[in-house]
């Protein structure tokens, strides 16, 4: 599904991933743990194109397609979602029309055709009710006045209705109680199937035992310092990061 | 110093200039070295206007003459009429002008679909409209300014609002070369309601001044005022928007906002929003804002599947879209919202 190959990217001059490698096979769910500063969402945002992180060296592909010179829509229709650590307030825009705009878009770059508004609505329906997001919110600017548990909510919300292949969840943790968290992670857990595969970016382990992970790498300094099992993730909590500092 | 003035004695010293404080973004004297001819007569045209079959009736005005019943804009008593008025510009370079008045007795309603129309290029048009509103009455102006941008253009509204009337403007416009749009309220508080909106959509060389000026005159009055504007290329904004509180005016509530997008380096905002209060017992804010569009809103949306020029369209238009979400009639709304559409900026 995603390889990532000696990956390099810098910031302005700084420079902050440092030769990351990494594989995610389709069907599986990967953490990627690590201290601040260690180059989680830089990672996340060069997968996703976003402006002024530029690639130095190294490769990302999707499906052996070449992530790295394709525009953030492209890589949209193509089935990458990032779930995003501060999801953005669209003023004026309620959220159904800003989805449905979206995977209409997704659609029409695919070559499919654009779903119906009847079509949509019973989509939205039946998403909003699994993961107990009151409809009416639907119909609000998308994010404008929301909490922080309601816009980690509508992130999930729109991944449901966009049904992307892969998916990077960057803090998806952070801002949420222990009850929005289980909702959240109850979202995420339904979507995992033998064709999609999820890229779980969390500094605390908390998150894990919600969603577990096949696999664990550590990233420090810009590069995975370490890959294991899940207990990697209780190590790192125990134990904290430093050796792994060292190790970079 | 006005258009008008200029344009009935054939004489460019009248035109306002940037010696007129009002008139210092929008000099007219620097521009005109000479007036073009008086504008020849010229039939209606065919096509329906940008508000279509909306309203039972329709005052038409080309080239400064008035080709329908101009008597449709005084209605009696009570009455409720929704009304196309079209001034309509069909002559390239040359000059006309046309006053006109709107007057609403006791407890009367008027929808105005008010449409400046430029079908030729280069003219220099002047609209006056004298607005009286008798006791209660509720007058619903909406104008598409859709002057050709070439064109000269000056749109003045005089207000005079009785006890417990209301006036709900909406003004659209896409400029002109030059172009001013200024609307004067004399608000007598005693539950007189103000709702002055208004966008503007600029690009090229486009210029549009939206001035305005609300004087409270008595107690318990309110205004409430909503401008946006998007402005790219070398295009020019710009808001003047004066709330005047008089001595004695209490409990005058007037708000005023002015909020504007700015999408190219070379495009200008002037604005001077104020608010002169001489009562003690107000209540009176002023916001005004000029950015560009989010960057990061713009990238969550690509990152969502939606193309960089779609998702620029989307904001601009929910920008705006405040704006025209206040016009109160559905058909009306979205037929502004269509027009806007249409010219959308960026």
């Amino acid at each position: 599904m995603l390889s990532i190959q000696n990956l390099h990217a810098r910031v302005e001059e700084a420079e902050i991933l440092k030769g990351l490698s990494l594989d995610l096979p389709a069907g599986e769910v990967h953490a990627i743990m690590g201290p601040n500063g260690a180059g989680k969402s830089t990672l996340s945002y060069v997968l996703t194109g976003r402006d002024g992180y530029e690639v130095t060296q190294g490769s990302a592909t999707l499906d052996g397609e070449d992530l790295l010179s394709l525009e953030p829509e492209e890589r949209a229709a193509r089935g990458l979602f990032l779930s995003f650590q501060y999801p953005l307030e669209i003023p004026g825009v309620p959220a159904m029309t800003f989805i449905r705009t979206a995977l209409n878009a997704q659609r029409k770059a695919r070559g499919e055709a654009e779903v119906t508004a009847p079509e949509f609505l019973k989509l939205a329906r039946e998403t909003a009710k699994q993961l107990r997001i009151d409809f009416d919110m639907l119909k609000r600017p998308l994010n404008v006045g929301f909490s922080g548990g309601e816009k980690k909510r509508m992130e999930i919300f729109q991944m449901a209705m966009l049904s992307p292949r892969l998916l990077i969840l960057d803090e998806t943790d952070s801002g949420l109680d222990i009850d929005a968290l289980k909702i959240v992670a109850d979202g995420v857990n339904a979507m995992r199937r033998p064709d999609r595969a999820m890229l779980v970016i969390t500094h605390y382990q908390r998150l894990l035992d919600y969603i577990r992970p096949d696999r664990v790498h550590v990233l420090s300094a810009g590069r995975i310092v370490a890959s294991g099992g899940p207990e990697l993730a209780l190590e790192l909590e125990r134990e904290g990061y430093d050796k792994y500092a060292r190790a970079a | 110093m006005s258009l008008s003035a200029a344009l009935r004695d054939r004489d460019v010293a009248q035109l306002p200039s940037r010696r007129d404080e009002d008139w210092r973004w929008t000099d007219l004297r620097a521009l005109i070295r000479e007036l073009p001819p008086a504008s020849p007569e010229a039939p209606a045209p065919a096509n329906p206007g940008p508000f279509g079959d909306l309203g039972e009736a329709e005052v038409m005005v080309v080239n400064g003459r008035v080709l329908g019943e101009a008597a449709l804009l005084r209605l009696p008593p009570g009455l409720s009429r929704t009304l196309r008025l079209r001034i309509v510009s069909a002559a390239a370079e040359t000059s006309h002008g046309v006053r006109l008045s709107v007057e609403l007795g006791e407890g009367a309603r008027l929808t105005l679909l008010e449409s400046h129309e430029g079908l030729a290029a280069g003219y220099l048009a002047d609209a006056e409209l004298d607005i009286k509103l008798a006791k209660d009455a509720r007058l619903d102006r909406i104008v598409l300014a859709g002057d050709e941008a070439e064109a000269v253009s000056v749109n003045t509204a005089e207000v005079e609002l009785a006890a417990g009337a209301q006036l709900a403007q909406t003004v659209m416009t896409t400029g002109a070369k030059r172009q001013r749009i200024e609307t004067r309220v004399r608000h007598p508080g005693q539950g007189a309601h103000v709702r002055m909106d208004g966008v503007y959509l600029l690009a090229g060389r486009t210029h549009a001044d939206l001035t305005s000026g609300v004087t409270h005159a008595g107690l318990d009055g309110t205004t409430d005022q909503l401008i946006k504007g998007v402005v790219a290329d070398q295009a020019r904004g710009v808001f003047q928007g004066r709330i005047t509180v008089a001595e004695g005016a209490d409990r005058t509530d007037a708000r005023m906002g002015h909020h504007a997008l700015i999408l190219s380096d070379r495009a200008e905002i002037d604005a001077k929003p104020e608010l002169l209060i001489f009562a003690d017992d107000v209540a009176c804010a002023h916001g005004n804002t000029i950015g560009a569009l989010d960057e990061d809103a713009i990238f969550y949306a690509r990152q969502r599947g939606v193309p960089e020029a779609q998702a620029r369209a989307l904001l601009t238009e929910a920008f705006v879209g405040e704006v025209i979400d206040r016009i109160k009639d559905e058909a009306v709304r979205e037929a502004v919202r269509a027009w806007a559409a249409e010219r959308r900026v960026g």
